[in-house]
């Protein structure tokens, strides 16, 4: 019997995502592998600054809210005090890879032994469309009318190609939401990343291209399309280490 | 259960209209309503019960477990 059912850890809330949105996706899978490995009652999460700030409401697990950017040094202090927790920060591109930038590089480089779910969108979502770090050149965004240009705002920032070469980083996968295979490709890689934790190799990160059709101005069709055809050349998807 | 022994269930109260599951439904077998919910969007609708397989890829393209589904056949997860 197959079954597609809601996940427990799932809650049964209507989310405040935009319709084609990446995050109810990634949600569910995240969901879905706490599930699977058992391990929601002793999970400890951290809501994120952005469109992803009262994911609380919809995962049924131990949550904290961290300030902006500083959700690893939280899960830190907490996998630190909690040994026996499982610890996942769930970061957009704005927490993590602008505001958050110091926190996320030294605590991949001390090798804690937490789970990061970071969600690319190439945009700030929540504040309604300005130049994230990783947006793209030429991506025109609010803040860059005419374009991202290398001179001016620099060239999008490739997390997982950044961390790689750090010692205390054990698991970076890229993956994205984007087509039935590549969510399962995600959900592939959260496990992945999880089982690191569990079995205390270090810092993982799993990167997840992901849809905003409402500040890509884009039909959620076309969306995917953007995430398929344009976001995979820049960032192309695939584990990146795993030791 | 249709008669591929697929039972589907398409929650329209919470779909948001987004049309994934539309664009990856390999029969074409899912249309957005006419009608709106109570939050204003169109909602995704089976076409035909019987031509369902019961694949779950419309499963797991939502964005708001809108879709659930249980089948007699096996699919890899």
């Amino acid at each position: 019997m197959a079954t597609f059912t809601r996940p427990r850890t799932l809650k049964e809330t209507i989310t405040h995502y935009c319709p084609g949105c990446g995050h109810g996706i990634v949600h569910r899978l995240l969901a879905e592998v706490i599930d699977e490995l058992g391990i929601r009652e002793k999970t400890i999460g951290t809501a994120p600054v952005g469109c992803a700030v009262m994911m609380y409401d919809y995962i049924d697990c131990d949550m904290i809210e961290c300030a902006h950017g500083r959700a690893p040094a939280a899960a830190t202090g907490l996998k630190r005090v909690h040994p026996d927790k499982i610890v996942f920060t769930y970061q957009g591109d704005g927490d993590l890879a602008a505001i958050g930038t110091a926190e996320t590089i030294h605590t991949a480089n001390r090798g804690e032994n937490i789970t990061v779910i970071f969600i690319n969108n190439v945009i700030y979502g929540m504040t309604g469309g300005q130049m994230a770090p990783t947006t793209m050149l030429g991506q025109r965004t609010t803040t860059t009318p005419e374009g991202r240009g290398m001179h001016g705002e620099g060239g999008p920032i490739h997390v997982c190609e950044l961390l790689r070469s750090l010692e205390g980083v054990c698991y970076l996968e890229r993956t994205a939401v984007s087509s039935p295979s590549d969510v399962l490709a995600t959900r592939r890689a959260i496990r992945k990343a999880f089982e690191c934790q569990i079995a205390g190799k270090g810092f993982s990160l799993v990167e997840v291209l992901s849809m905003c059709p409402t500040d890509w101005k884009l039909s959620p069709d076309k969306a995917v399309k953007f995430v398929n055809h344009e976001m995979k050349t820049v960032f192309p998807v695939g584990v990146y280490k795993d030791k | 259960m249709s008669k591929n022994n697929v039972d589907i269930h398409f929650d329209a109260h919470r779909c948001k209209g987004c049309g994934l599951c539309v664009i990856f439904c390999p029969c074409g077998n899912i249309r957005m309503s006419d009608a709106l919910n109570e939050q204003g969007h169109p909602y995704a609708e089976l076409i035909d019960a019987d031509r369902c397989t019961g694949c779950g890829l419309c499963f797991r393209m939502c964005p708001d477990t809108a879709i659930e589904i249980r089948s007699n056949k096996t699919a890899k997860r």
